[in-house]
């Protein structure tokens, strides 16, 4: 009678802890929140001593919590980590000693795959902009910035080059040079990608588009010459990126680099009115503006998405 | 079409008139980036000395080889050979200081100045010419990025080259990343004020401007231009 009841509590146990947490997700950098299908009033979802968090793929470095609290309905959980937690990185939290049996419970806290690759696009695009808070690309980006048709066709062109590029650094990073242990060539391979890449657009749109060849034509050879070409894949060589997140990568940095012509152009074209002192008009003007957006866009930084 | 000039002439061209940072106004993002301290630039300047007079000389030499439609993709292969060679000794035998300077020794590969000196000049000039050319661009660049190292570190910290000078920090500011676009800016404005007094004095010409127009013009593409 005894075994029987306490198995079925058992069971009411188990069943109820497998139903336990409908959602799971991160809060602030340094926070993971649970929240319950029902409310709870075990004590021991509030002791510290009952969660085990890791990282999925470090399974033995074990992250320091230093606060759980419950909200006023007992639903949600919010677990205070000492750290900021690397939310890129799949997370697994463990629950001890909630049945009477030992085993633990272990849910899964990620983020989704999508907004993941979205944050990326964001962060090259704003957070990261190539042109304002890396100072790459600038020679390109002073030359096409005077006017702003030029400046559209510029960062169009080189989004849709960059684009191409990158993918097929990706494939042939992960799929030739690590397999066969040629990663030391990857500045010519790089390179030479992107120049065959560049060179290829040329070719077919002077055969398809001739109308569209001579109004973009002359950016093309402008591309080889941008260090954001050759940054993007050495980036996500040395940070392992998988496709997409390279793909995203590549595209938030072409649609940064046109965001910044555009702005710049737009300024340029209004200083040519300015009166200025002789000797700053032209490019020394023209830096001192891309400091002043510099200045600007530093307030993205520190901005997590 | 060949230059007509000494070897003289043009490593001095490479320096003031044609100076790759202030005049031409090619190959910024290092001078920006990388300029917080004068060792920093200097390092640079090293690498990228090496790079413009190594590939200058193998351009003139492999010149008539080159089918002009492809010559940029050539080029670009040229100098990504030699970027990975400076690369790798930087990496082998200056550890610390390759840790400082980073990404940047491997984007030589897309500056700007070195593809624009092997477009205007190497490809139709004799080794011994494009060798002085290249050595002059390099040299030019070095100076640059160690005027604005120099600034920057001895207005930001008070230091040169890690030695303390001034004995206080006068602008933080200018260690800040984004100062570099700034001290750029104004030093750009400077020596066109310069060039701009200098040429009222000697030669009684007005503006900077007539000179700016004097840039060697056109590339190999005009030489070969049936084979476009």
């Amino acid at each position: 009678m005894v075994v029987a009841l306490s198995s079925t509590l058992l069971a009411f146990n188990l069943f109820a802890a497998n139903n336990l947490v409908a959602k799971t997700e991160f809060g602030e950098a340094n926070e993971i929140i649970l929240t319950f299908a029902n409310p709870v009033s075990d004590e021991r979802l509030v002791s510290l001593n009952s969660y085990t968090v890791f990282e999925e793929p470090d399974p033995d470095i074990r992250l320091e919590l230093v606060n759980i609290t419950l909200n006023a309905d007992k639903t949600e959980a919010t677990l205070e980590f000492g750290e900021p937690l690397n939310q890129a990185e799949a997370h697994m939290v463990s629950v001890r000693g909630l049945s009477s049996s030992e085993a633990a419970m272990s849910f899964q806290v990620k983020k989704s795959y999508l907004g993941y690759l979205i944050s990326i696009l964001i962060t090259a695009m704003l957070i990261k902009n190539f042109v304002f808070t890396k100072y790459l690309g600038l020679c390109v980006f002073m030359g096409t910035s005077k006017r702003k048709e030029t400046a559209k066709g510029m960062g169009l062109v080189f989004s849709i080059v960059m684009v191409i590029a990158t993918a097929m650094s990706w494939v042939f990073y992960n799929w030739f040079m690590i397999p066969y242990k040629l990663t030391f060539l990857q500045i010519v391979v790089f390179i030479g990608l992107v120049a065959l890449s560049v060179q290829a657009v040329d070719t077919i749109l002077r055969k398809v588009n001739p109308v569209l060849f001579s109004s973009f034509g002359i950016f093309l050879v402008l591309i080889t010459t941008n260090c954001v070409v050759i940054a993007v894949p050495l980036m996500l060589a040395k940070d392992g990126y998988g496709f997409w997140e390279s793909i995203m990568l590549a595209l938030g940095a072409g649609t940064g680099f046109m965001l910044a012509l555009y702005l710049m152009a737009a300024v340029r074209e209004r200083l040519e009115l300015a009166l200025m002192p002789e000797s700053f008009k032209g490019l020394p003007i023209a830096f001192i503006l891309a400091g002043q957006f510099a200045m600007a866009f530093l307030g993205f930084s520190g901005m997590s998405i | 079409m060949a230059t007509t000039k000494t070897s003289y002439q043009l490593v001095l061209d490479g320096i003031l008139d044609q100076n790759p940072i202030f005049r031409l106004a090619l190959s910024m993002c290092p001078a920006v980036a990388m300029t917080t301290t004068v060792m920093n630039g200097l390092l640079l300047g090293i690498a990228v000395f090496f790079v413009q007079v190594a590939s200058s000389c193998t351009v003139s030499v492999v010149k008539n080889f080159i089918h002009p439609r492809i010559r940029i993709p050539t080029y670009v292969l040229i100098i990504a050979t030699w970027v990975s060679v400076i690369d790798m000794v930087l990496a082998a035998y200056f550890p610390a200081a390759y840790a400082q300077v980073g990404i940047f020794v491997k984007l030589i590969v897309a500056f700007a100045i070195i593809t624009m000196r092997l477009e205007m000049f190497a490809c139709k000039n004799t080794v011994g010419a494009s060798f002085w050319d290249g050595f002059g661009m390099g040299l030019g660049f070095v100076v640059g990025m160690v005027i604005i190292g120099i600034i920057r570190e001895l207005g930001g910290m008070g230091t040169v080259f890690g030695i303390n000078i001034l004995d206080s920090q006068p602008l933080l500011f200018f260690v800040l990343p984004s100062a570099g676009f700034f001290v750029v800016g104004l030093l750009m404005g400077f020596f066109n004020y310069l060039e701009a007094i200098y040429n009222r004095r000697k030669l009684g010409i007005i503006t900077y401007e007539s000179n700016k127009s004097n840039l060697p013009g056109g590339g190999c593409a005009e030489q070969h231009s049936s084979g476009v």
